[in-house]
């Protein structure tokens, strides 16, 4: 069971002799560089996790235990591929080395994922460039999971992985675009209402290598994604979009890291979300680093959430981190609003029904960060699912 | 031809110090290519009458009734007031982001008419309504009213009444905050809707100022939640010079 303060979580642990807490800290935790985060492949490794930490304190724990610290059926899952162009889909066991070049566990949940699967489904985009498409099924079973998406140098490719199905999933997505490739990502969390997900993503670009990811969230009980993406490569770019909808009883988390560690980065954020309903919780972090290395960095995030009835709370919490003077420029935004009854009342004064109305402001608040990946098939997909969860409010 | 009937008209709103009567037995008819304007201080319930039709849900009808073509408005929710063939140029439209003016007239053209437009003809249609109204082309990609100065947000009101061709416009104090040539503009446009649709227009309005471009039928002077005079177009020239004084004495008296 989770400590009942973090205080007592510490105590408990220095007798453990925990490697996370070898490096200092009695269980306060400071004000700290995000890079200072205790990372681990070995789960055994990890605190417990109270949901006082930096990591998990949006984030409702309690509900989580299960792929936080227990067994994971770590056996390949079933995964439906189509690939055109050329790209490979293969899966590859556990002890093999294309695991573990991108990512290293960040927090408890990834190294539980990491410490039970079995193996991971690679898919290389090779230098002609190609797309992978992957429709993943959850299973009843909590499941750990291992992905890796591999974009050769100088290719340009387009990977999407849908979710759909019911699940209790924790996992790691390795991303690794080449130098000079262009790589897009697009992940779609369609899970069944009771569903449950934590994923990490770890990224890493080479030289002038850019990375287009899109994260739409919009099924599942809870689901958190993280998203740490190494700026490794001088002249890297990177696009982190993400649009999310939460109905009532919904927790949707998003959290991003970005790390410029490399001269003439680039990178911009920019996450959307809808509540509707008693109780829809949604999260959004964005850290962004920018490291002595790092000089003409160009960064900016932003975050915005609609609120379209009462009962619903979406924390909005920006962080910049700025180690060199020497940058473009960096900045965030970060604002959340409530659909108002004048709106409302405006367009329903046009002759446009209320449950129309309220499609057309979502659909249009939403689908303009859809638009910026340019995949028309992916964009048209995602205003249907968006107009199903707006349709789903009629009782 | 249409009718709009507002028989014996009380409307209240809730305020912190408690219910408040505004509307206080308004009587109004308004029929198809009439123009009427009504006029009255402020604070004396023009745009209470104006929002009440449109069904604002901020004003409770205490009595009396508002029909069109005999049917009963009150019963209406705002959408069906507008598929009715109602429409209000608001004083202050609202800020719509992520929607954007094209994809806005569409779908409200679409609602009106029970099917969408015709595609051709539509954007035609906008475009010379806009062109019209002097809105810059890149008007139409952007998002409903948000970042429009005050006068682009009334032309942006008069080109919905233009396309989307109502049977009553209620215009509330369209003219206020224009400049003169914008005045003229909007002027422009609401006597082109006149002209092409034979529709009836209420045009609520502080100022004669408007009156000089909009030739009204008839003049209704609004003072403290009824109509306290009737008359023809000489009556805006009176008010024009003696203002409402006369009428805000006789309320004081009466």
């Amino acid at each position: 069971m989770a400590a009942a303060s973090p205080s007592a979580a510490a105590i408990e642990h220095s007798r453990l002799l925990s490697k996370q807490h070898s490096d200092g800290g009695w269980g306060v935790i400071p004000i700290q560089s995000r890079l200072g985060r205790f990372t681990s492949f070995d789960v055994s490794e990890f605190e417990p996790v109270t949901g006082f930490e930096e990591a998990w304190k949006y984030t409702p724990v309690k509900l989580l235990s299960t792929l936080i610290d227990e067994p994971l059926d770590g056996s390949r899952p079933q995964i439906e591929s189509s690939v055109e162009g050329a790209a490979t889909v293969e899966w590859v066991d556990r002890g093999s080395k294309r695991i573990g070049e991108v990512g290293k566990p960040e927090d408890k949940a990834s190294a539980n994922a990491w410490s039970h699967s079995s193996g991971a489904w690679v898919i290389d985009i090779e230098k002609d460039g190609g797309r992978v498409d992957l429709q993943r099924t959850g299973s009843a079973a909590p499941a750990a999971g291992h992905l890796v998406f591999n974009a050769a140098s100088g290719s340009t490719g387009t990977i999407v992985l849908r979710n759909v199905g019911s699940a209790q999933l924790a996992e790691n997505l390795e991303i690794s675009v080449g130098d000079g490739a262009v790589l897009t990502v697009v992940t779609i969390q369609d899970w069944t209402a009771e569903s449950t997900q934590l994923s990490s993503t770890y990224a890493t670009l080479g030289r002038d290598a850019r990375l287009h990811h899109l994260a739409v969230t919009l099924g599942g009980s809870v689901v958190r994604m993280t998203n740490s993406t190494h700026l490794a490569g001088q002249g890297g770019e990177a696009e982190l979009l993400g649009v999310y909808f939460a109905d009532s009883n919904q927790h949707l988390e998003h959290q991003i890291f970005v790390n410029h560690d490399a001269p003439n980065t680039k990178s911009r954020v920019n996450y959307r979300g809808a509540l509707n309903g008693d109780n829809a919780r949604t999260v959004w972090v964005g850290d962004v680093l920018i490291r002595p290395s790092a000089i003409g960095t160009d960064s900016y995030e932003e975050n915005r959430n609609l609120l379209l009835s009462d009962g619903g709370r979406a924390d909005s919490v920006p962080n910049l981190e700025i180690e060199t003077g020497d940058i473009l420029g960096a900045g965030h935004a970060s604002a959340s609003g409530r659909f108002d009854d004048e709106q409302l009342f405006y367009l329903q004064a046009r002759g446009i029904t209320e449950d129309e109305a309220r499609r057309l402001v979502v659909r249009g608040f939403l689908s303009g960060i859809v638009q910026k990946i340019h995949l028309p098939d992916i964009a048209e997909d995602v205003e249907r699912a968006i107009d199903l969860e707006l349709g789903g409010r009629a009782e | 031809m249409t009718e709009l009937q507002i028989r014996d008209l009380h409307v209240s709103v809730q305020t912190e110090q408690g219910t408040k009567a505004i509307l206080k037995g308004v009587d109004l008819t308004v029929k198809s290519g009439e123009t009427h304007a009504i006029m009255g201080p402020n604070g004396s319930g023009k745009s209470t009458l104006a929002y009440t039709i449109a069904g604002h849900p901020k004003y409770t009808v205490d009595s009396g009734s508002i029909t069109l073509d005999g049917e009963d408005v009150l019963a209406m929710t705002v959408d069906a007031r507008a598929r009715a063939g109602l429409f209000l140029a608001m004083q202050y439209p609202v800020e719509i982001p992520g929607v954007t003016v094209t994809n806005f007239l569409r779908t409200a053209k679409t609602a009106i008419d029970g099917e969408p437009p015709a595609v051709r003809s539509w954007i035609k249609d906008v475009k010379t309504s806009m062109e019209n109204l002097r809105m810059d082309p890149s008007f139409a990609q952007r998002n409903l009213n948000e970042g429009f100065s005050g006068g682009e947000k009334k032309r942006n009101e008069i080109l919905q009444l233009e396309l989307l061709k109502p049977k009553i416009a209620i215009l509330d104090e369209t003219d206020s905050g224009l400049d003169v040539d914008a005045l003229k503009i909007v002027s422009d446009g609401v006597n082109r809707a006149r002209e092409s649709t034979d529709v009836g227009v209420l045009l609520i309005t502080h100022y004669t100022r408007i009156l000089r471009y909009i030739r009204p039928d008839f003049v209704h002077v609004f003072v403290e939640g009824r109509i306290a005079e009737e008359g023809g177009p000489e009556l805006a020239e009176r008010l024009e010079e003696e203002g409402y004084d006369r009428f805000l004495n006789n309320a004081k008296v009466g």
